[in-house]
């Protein structure tokens, strides 16, 4: 407990930063210190060795093309998702080890990081980025734009969120990270239980974060509403703009929320103000109150445009127009709303009145109702019409029937007093893993099956596909049936050692299940792989190789850098099935020079100032902060200066760009 | 009713209440109903999602591409019906009504607040609850049984057919307290109190834990739940009594370290007002008790010394005639706030009895942490006056909700 005593110690320098705050005594830290050192120094020489820095800052880092975007979120994504499920195999090996009086192979200094970290980056910097980036990828062209509203705005939401995913990843090495769980309740995350730098690493991660998401929110609803190509009016847009307009409508009005709670949070930590503290005046349950009322929209946020995908995806493998497209965006508009009434229902046991539990268990049980409608309307979808399997449809077809368990046991958990005897209980655990892994994971590998083919112009390997299609399918059952079991049975979650021996069992399942769906990932890796290895043979160059409905397929295959070469014009609900029915000309000639946004490094280096800035937070060099907040205003204003932003794409390169693309297709033919 | 749920029990639940579930098949009558309630939710819901599940699959092998049915009965413009439309809204909310009405009535009716009647097995009505009152510490339950001054460490008896009272709260950290066996779980928060009611109606020992994360030790934070008939209660009460350990201010610091997988400990209790100052956040000298802070600001008062005196002015006449009861104006006259007290038997009116919401003058146990100055100025008459208080509750030592801080607001 030494560390513990010279927690606060300070130098000027370096401010509470000092050897002894080193994970130097954790092993399984130090293992994956060295090989994050080697793996990141191989990278590092590769890139050197074959010249990728300047194409990668000059096409990618600093790239305002929302396509380059989106595909660097779903990077960010899958890079996190790595780790966030390292943490996962860690817990279910601790938890099947620690019986029988062994003490597992975690201590709980350790364990309670990895579960926090765990939640944290799958939600944060997992789910988000995912669905970010999809929505980033496919909004403007399903509505026909050539790029998002702002397209600056939009690469620096993209590195605020790496500088949030960065400082997240530091806290691996240099110190701790919150031992809070992740939504950091106070009492426990406030400075008398937590005084090391964890929940700071925490609340500086998120905040960074923060920024991105909030802005990115802003940037895709002006998007949808401004920018949608002539005709297509609201109840003509796809499905997952819909959705997406919905989720960025939750993002923009919960996470400022967020925002505010932890700014009051840090202002406890570092101030010492008392607005959950124990004593004077603070009252932990506000941000218990506060924090969900974020929270619950948040789970919205992600699975709104995983509902958008499988939307876009059953009605192309079923070669029909959705079913009931109205009653699907009303039952999205009423979840949205919805979703912002019922917060209080994370915490029925906090001893709220019971006719106030019920207004919430009622509320969370009508949720149900426009969901239903959807998990209809798709199944009416299916109802006549001749299914494709290809892998997105196996997608969907998986996400509907775990999906529905989910909700079945997500109603039973907003009955009150149902809820009290599985409230924290791995049936609680097994339930969102359910609704999360079952909606918002299944619906992102659908994503990324069904428009891999549009980023990059081939399609994806089948056989490695499958492969990971069926891992997560059996794995996913197998790693949490036996939590809902063991939920029904009284054991409640994030416990580190176990007494009872006869549950060991069920850990073992769940740990095989998590194997399984390791080597589900492994196999996605493969996929990846194998599909640019093997690019040539699963060329598309129709742009269309889905006989897909919407607008994103009119295009060519990856798209132009401005997406259409003329703005298309909407006449029907799914466009772009609407002009093949009418026999759509591609026009060859009368080209324009097209006006487009210009690159620019700010992003990278707001978001870079950000992390010193929140690093220096977190460790008080306060000398730093000085330094780095003005340098951060004053980076920010000397962009405002920069006027030399856009510039013409000549006549004669988008002309070239698309003969190119009509020589492709009669080849093709 | 009673065959949906007997029948959704035995079937649905027979085969993991075999594993020895508390849960499912738990020992109090509260747990059962509670239960119940979640087997005849599960009921309603599945008459809606089995029929989906079933579709799905249906649906899914019918229509593939190339399957006959797919072929022949292929139509890409049945895209809209108004009844089908109709009629997947409709078929949701029948069943959310249903589920909505059950919801009203069984968290009114299973509200831990709720004191317990004869419509719970074994209870008689106006039969005197066994008080219990429980805090979380780093990283063990503290158990008060003020009615038989004792009190235990990691260890929860209670007598057949009994209705017990918890009052609950923290020392630091949340916990939520939860046994399983005799009903739902509930949050435990410094300088707040919860409440619970149940029964136990079988012998036997069971699982009690905390379900909600505390920290480092918060896996250890096990006790067992003993079932006891009266007479075997009383040997365990009196197994307390004669411990030759005493739980006084003192014993209560050395408890106050943090420490984990700590074994059963048993004191005769030996200081009266220790929970209530341990609710109220006075357990050290020159701390001031919240319920004071609160009866000073509610009497308008502009520092909490005052809160002796300053509580003759109680908004309502129960909370006179409560202050008049407690002989002196002291600030247990404001029991009359703590919204569940067990002679109140309005269920609604049950809610985390809140912590105030108004600054406290003395300084803080963990003044260190702030870096201000020790005590306020203010703080030594509010100390004299805690001191004073002690006769007064003593003499309320038995008094319903003795040991409730006034409700802010």
């Amino acid at each position: 407990m030494a560390v513990e005593a010279n927690v606060t110690d300070s130098t000027f320098l370096f401010g509470r930063l000092a050897w002894s705050k080193l994970p130097i005594t954790e092993p399984v830290v130090v293992y994956t210190f060295v090989a994050v050192v080697i793996l990141g120094a191989a990278v590092v020489a590769a890139l050197t060795y074959f010249k990728l820095w300047g194409y990668l800052w000059k096409e990618w880092f600093t790239s305002v093309d929302h396509k380059k975007i989106g595909i660097m979120y779903m990077i960010l994504g899958l890079v996190m998702f790595l780790r966030g499920f390292a943490d996962a195999i860690m817990m279910r090996l601790q938890q099947v080890m620690a019986f029988n009086g062994s003490e597992g192979y975690l201590n709980a200094h350790h364990y309670d990081q990895v579960f926090t970290a765990h939640g944290t980056i799958m939600i944060f910097f997992v789910a988000m980025p995912f669905v970010t980036g999809l929505m980033n990828f496919v909004v403007p062209l399903q509505i026909g734009a050539r790029d998002v509203a702002f397209p600056f705005l939009n690469n620096f939401s993209f590195w605020m969120t790496v500088g949030g995913a960065v400082l997240t990843m530091v806290s691996l090495f240099i110190g701790e990270f919150a031992q809070t769980g992740w939504l950091a309740f106070p009492p426990l995350s406030g400075v008398v239980a937590s005084p090391r730098e964890g929940v700071d690493y925490y609340i500086w991660g998120l905040q960074i974060a923060g920024v991105g998401t909030t802005l990115s929110g802003i940037n895709l609803i002006v998007t949808i509403l401004k920018m949608r190509c002539p005709g297509m009016g609201l109840m003509r847009m796809p499905v997952f703009t819909w959705t997406s307009l919905c989720a960025n409508i939750l993002i923009v009005a919960t996470f400022p929320v967020l925002t505010a709670t932890l700014v009051l949070l840090s202002l406890d930590r570092y101030l010492g103000m008392n607005f959950f503290t124990n004593d004077l005046g603070g009252n932990p349950m506000l941000y218990i109150n506060l924090i969900w009322i974020w929270g619950h929209p948040e789970v919205y946020i992600l699975i709104l445009p995983a509902f958008g995908i499988f939307s876009e995806v059953v009605a192309t493998f079923c070669g029909k127009r959705l079913f009931g497209y109205n009653s699907m965006v009303y039952a999205t508009v009423c979840i949205t709303i919805l979703s912002y009434l019922v917060w209080l229902h994370h915490f029925f046991t906090m001893g709220s009145g019971a006719s106030v539990n019920s207004f919430f268990g009622i509320a969370t049980m009508i949720i149900s109702i426009p969901t239903g409608a959807k998990i209809f309307n798709w199944l009416f979808t299916m109802y006549k019409g001749k299914i494709r399997y290809e892998l997105p449809m196996m997608w969907a077809v998986a996400f509907m029937l775990t999906f529905v368990i989910g909700g079945m046991t997500g109603v039973m958990l907003a009955v009150p007093p149902a809820d009290f005897i599985v409230h924290n209980s791995l049936f609680l655990v097994a339930h969102f893993h359910n609704v999360i892994i079952g909606g918002v994971v299944y619906g992102v590998f659908a994503g990324i099956n069904y428009w891999w083919p549009k980023a990059f112009g081939f399609k994806m390997n089948q056989f490695w596909g499958h492969v990971s299609f069926w891992c997560w399918v059996v794995g996913f059952w197998l790693a949490f049936m036996p939590l809902y079991v063991m939920g029904l049975m009284g054991v409640t979650r994030r416990l580190r050692v176990f007494d009872d021996p006869s549950l060991q069992i069920w850990f073992a399942i769940a740990a095989l299940g998590a194997a399984v769906i390791a080597f589900g990932i492994f196999a996605l890796i493969m996929q990846i792989f194998t599909s640019i290895r093997d690019r040539e043979k699963l060329r598309d160059v129709t742009g269309d190789p889905w006989d897909a409905r919407t607008l994103e397929w009119a295009t060519s295959s990856p798209p132009p850098a401005y997406n259409f070469a003329f703005t298309p014009v909407v006449y029907d609900v799914d466009a772009w099935h609407d002009m093949k029915e009418h026999g759509y000309k591609r026009p060859l000639s009368g080209f324009k020079p097209i006006h487009m946004p210009k690159n620019t490094g700010t992003g990278v280096v707001l978001a870079a100032i950000s992390v010193v800035l929140g690093f220096a937070l977190v460790w008080h060099i306060w000398w730093l902060v000085v330094l780095s907040f003005p340098a951060l205003i004053a980076a920010a204003i000397w962009h405002t200066f920069d006027y030399n932003r856009d510039f013409y794409i000549p006549e004669a390169t988008v002309t070239e760009t698309e003969d190119a693309r009509t020589k492709a297709l009669s080849n093709a033919v | 009713m009673n065959l949906i749920r007997n029948s959704v029990v035995a079937s649905l639940f027979l085969a993991l209440a075999g594993c020895g579930s508390e849960v499912l098949s738990p020992g109090g009558d509260v747990a059962a109903k509670t239960r119940d309630v979640l087997g005849i939710t599960t009921a309603l819901i599945l008459v809606i999602v089995l029929p989906v599940l079933v579709a799905i699959i249906w649906f899914a092998i019918r229509y593939r591409s190339g399957s006959e049915d797919a072929e022949s009965e292929y139509d890409p413009s049945f895209h809209h019906s108004v009844q089908l439309e109709l009629l997947i809204w409709a078929a949701p909310l029948v069943i959310i009504i249903w589920l909505g009405a059950l919801t009203w009535v069984s968290t009114h009716k299973l509200d831990p607040y709720r004191p317990l009647d004869s419509e719970t097995q074994g209870v008689t009505d106006g039969a005197e609850p066994l008080v219990v009152q429980v805090v979380s510490m780093d990283w063990k339950w503290l158990f008060f049984y003020p009615q038989y001054g004792i009190a235990t460490v990691n260890d929860l008896a209670a007598p057949l057919d009994r209705p017990i009272r918890f009052e609950l709260t923290s020392t630091e950290v949340m916990n939520a307290f939860y046994v399983p066996t005799l009903a739902g779980m509930i949050y435990t928060m410094p300088g707040m109190q919860t409440q619970l009611h149940a029964v136990i109606n079988e012998t036997g020992e069971y699982k009690g834990m905390s379900s909600h994360y505390s920290g480092a030790g918060f896996s250890g934070m096990n006790f067992p739940f003993h079932g006891l008939e009266e007479a075997d209660f009383d040997a365990w009460v009196q197994k307390a009594r004669s411990s030759g350990q005493v739980l006084d201010r003192d014993a209560y610091r050395e408890l106050l370290k943090p420490s984990e997988n700590v074994p059963s400990a048993f004191y005769a209790l030996g200081d009266e007002e220790l929970y209530h100052d341990i609710l109220n956040r006075c357990v050290e000298p020159g701390q001031v008790c919240m319920d004071e802070v609160m009866a000073a600001d509610h009497g308008g008062m502009d520092h909490a010394g005052a809160a002796h005196a300053g509580t003759g002015d109680a908004a309502s006449g129960e909370e006179a005639a409560r202050a008049e009861a407690a002989v002196t104006a002291s600030p247990d006259g404001h029991a009359g706030h703590e919204p569940a007290a067990s002679d109140t038997t309005a269920p609604d009116a049950g809610s985390a009895t809140p912590a105030p919401l108004m600054q406290q003058e003395a300084a803080p146990a963990d003044a260190a942490h702030w870096g201000e100055g020790a005590a306020a100025p203010e703080s030594a008459p509010a100390a004299a006056a805690a001191e004073q208080d002690q006769s007064t509750h003593q003499g309320m030592n038995h008094a319903p909700a003795n040991a409730a801080p006034a409700a802010a607001n």
